[in-house]
């Protein structure tokens, strides 16, 4: 499992990466988003996942710590996914008024003299 | 000495954060047309907010603890906590005092070319102020996210292409910085198992050499987080960019949003990383003081190089974080409080400085232009495109232009006098020339780094160098407003630029604070210097997890593990 994860991540963040870098603006915010897959599971692998453990404690009794999954990655990686969510989206609209106002898609506003 | 944390709930020290969220939030249920009340709210908002930060600063000042507020009574390394120390009080207060003038400025025109703007103005207050109180590195992510959503809105208030496009750059640079910022404390918390600021640094000395390492890697990648946001080079190319295409209220708000980046910088270099902090002592330090002295030289050909006010502005911005980040390096490598005591005085000057000059900028330029028919095209064009962009309807989405035709006009008589003589004034603060608030800071730092290393050894040479590019940058600036306001004041004018009283009163209001900076520098400089001493002998930690929840009875057992020796 471990190394599945840390290959999705790999793979995750290396296609965002470069996607990212190219000219147009939906490939930029598809890179970001593929970005803020691959850090969001990294938050989640650094937690140190186990395979069936519950997050969620019980409520009253003896509790074990290591029959549970640290419940903070989980937390983190659910504020994160908001946030990222929310400004991806911001990024979107900005994305579309950059498109209206300058009449391409390129990162610059303009399209670059060959 | 913990005692006196224990008695009350400091409930004053949420009050940065909630007046702002209250006024932001309550303002959005009325429609944007009602843009005085809204503006008389903001006002009520940011001077209650001046009014808790003096309130807060003194109880800072009374004696030497911090005041510690844990947030839903959870006990210390568990829940999350607001910490004000003198750092935190002192920038809590500038976010206050920079806040009403960019506020007035606004008024007067810029308030009604765009939607909501009270409202996010508000909500970047509440992301600043809680990304100086709060003391958990994951929360200062949420404020961080906060205060780069607002300001998202904010640069692209009053549309068209340029912001458009600046604005496209700059929130892409931003998430990508956030995601650094995200990877970063993933990293810290898979080693130390703990997102507490003071845990932390109680935590450091004590790692095993197998994970000092990747608390290393963490710590630089949150690191390179906060210097994109502090705009160092060679992460600062969207600065003047961002600064030039924002609006002047925005640009001059804006002006201590880098500032944050040099906070955290600051904060968590010193809390992690301090000399007395073991094996880690001083990492980064070297780091730092390099790409913060780039970062000046950077700034400093800019400044010379660049046409137009507001670009310089956004050079001198650079400089200005250049300086600090190279300072914090000098403090981490063992510069002692007298340096950054006067680093800090400086930064209060300085980001007051670089905001005035951003608000002064449009009037100075006014019926300006170099070339009329050029302005005039582009003006044309901007219109051009705008109109277009209205006919796809992107109005609703909020970024179509609102004309606003209510502001007051009433004009300055000998307006060309009064805006020539506060760019003076600022110029000087800005190069730093003897009499004024900027040459008191710089001076602080160079007498702090040369004064502390002549006791035991001779001075490094990196201190040299660091003092020569210091005054090399504040040369630099000089000669640009120099040459700018030759050319801008002493020419024959034919046509008088119509200055509103409501724009030149907020550059006053903010030369007036760098008067009083000037005139009373034994006590700034005084409140400067203890900061600094906070900073260095690491009581923060200490006191922060000695905090008990308040009422013993309803708290649960104390949990926190023992970690310090």
């Amino acid at each position: 499992m471990t190394l599945i994860l840390a290959l999705a991540i790999g793979v995750l963040i290396g296609s965002g990466l470069w996607l990212l870098l190219r000219p147009r603006t939906f490939q930029v915010i598809c890179g970001l988003q593929l970005l803020s897959y691959g850090v969001n599971l990294f938050i989640f692998g650094v937690g140190r996942p186990v395979v069936g453990a519950p997050p969620v404690m019980q409520k009253a009794g003896f509790v074990d710590p290591s029959a549970y999954a640290d419940p903070v990655p989980q937390a983190l990686v659910l504020t994160a996914i908001v946030i990222s969510f929310a400004t991806t989206a911001l990024f979107l609209v900005v994305l579309l008024a950059a498109r209206g106002a300058t009449g391409t898609d390129h990162v610059d506003g303009r399209e670059r003299r060959p | 000495m913990i005692r006196s944390v224990q008695l009350t709930p400091e409930h004053l020290l949420i009050a940065p954060l909630l007046i702002p969220l209250i006024a932001g939030a309550f303002m959005l249920f009325y429609d944007d047309r009602r843009r005085w009340m809204k503006f008389g709210l903001g006002l009520i908002s940011v001077l209650a907010m001046g009014a808790v930060s003096w309130q807060l600063l003194g109880r800072a000042g009374e004696d030497a603890l911090l005041r510690v507020y844990l947030l839903g009574n959870w006990p210390v390394p568990m829940g999350i906590v607001l910490v004000l120390d003198r750092l935190s009080a002192m920038m809590v207060m500038l976010t206050a005092f920079l806040a009403l003038p960019a506020l007035i400025y606004a008024a007067a025109g810029w308030q009604g070319k765009g939607q909501h703007f009270h409202s996010l103005f508000q909500f970047l207050l509440f992301g600043m102020n809680g990304a100086f109180l709060t003391g958990d590195i994951f929360n200062l992510f949420v404020f961080f996210e906060v205060m780069l959503a607002a300001s998202y809105g904010l640069v692209l208030h009053g549309s068209g292409a340029a912001r458009i496009r600046a604005g496209l750059h700059y929130i892409a640079i931003n998430l990508t910085a956030s995601l650094m910022f995200l990877i970063g404390v993933a990293l810290i918390y898979g080693v130390t198992g703990t997102l507490n600021m003071a845990e932390l640094s109680q935590l450091v000395p004590h790692l095993t050499t197998a994970e000092r390492p990747l608390f290393h890697v963490g710590a630089a990648i949150l690191g390179m987080a906060f210097v994109t946001k502090a705009a160092i080079w060679p992460l600062c190319f969207w600065l003047p960019r961002t600064y030039t295409a924002a609006s002047p209220p925005v640009a001059a708000i804006l002006a201590l949003m880098s500032k944050v980046g040099v906070y955290a910088v600051l904060r968590l270099a010193l809390l992690f990383f301090a000399p007395q902090g073991g094996a880690s002592a001083g990492f980064g330090g070297p780091v730092l003081l390099t790409f913060g002295m780039a970062t000046m030289v950077y700034g400093a050909a800019g400044v010379l190089a660049v046409d137009g006010l507001a670009r310089k502005a956004g050079h001198i911005a650079l400089i200005s974080s250049g300086t600090l980040i190279a300072a914090t390096g000098v403090a981490l490598l063992g510069g002692g409080p007298r340096m950054l005591g006067g680093a800090l005085f400086y930064l209060a000057g300085s980001t007051m400085a670089v905001s005035a000059l951003f608000l002064i900028d449009e009037m100075v330029t006014r019926s300006n232009e170099a070339d009329p028919e050029d302005a005039a095209r582009e003006e044309a064009e901007d219109a051009a495109r705008i109109a277009a962009a209205e006919e796809l309807e992107w109005g609703p989405m909020g970024l179509g232009a609102v004309e606003d035709d209510d502001a007051p006009a009433v004009a300055l008589p000998g307006s060309l006098v009064t805006v020539g003589t506060l760019f003076a004034a600022l110029a000087a603060v800005l190069a730093g020339i003897p009499p004024f608030a900027g040459f008191i800071g710089k001076f602080a730092m160079v007498s702090g780094l040369i004064g502390g290393a002549s006791e035991a050894t001779s001075v490094p040479p990196v201190a040299w160098i660091f003092v020569f590019v210091l005054f090399a940058s504040g040369f630099a600036v000089l000669l640009a407003l120099l040459r700018f306001g030759m050319a801008r004041f002493w020419v024959a004018i034919e046509d008088r630029p119509r200055i509103l009283v409501l724009e030149i009163a907020p550059v006053a209001i903010l030369l007036a604070g760098l008067l009083m900076m000037t005139l009373l520098a034994d006590r700034a400089m005084t409140l400067t210097l203890t900061a600094a001493d906070g900073l260095l002998e690491g009581r923060y930690a200490a006191t922060v997890m000695a905090v008990r929840p308040v009422d013993p009875a309803a708290a649960p057992e104390d949990d926190s593990r023992d970690v310090a020796p």
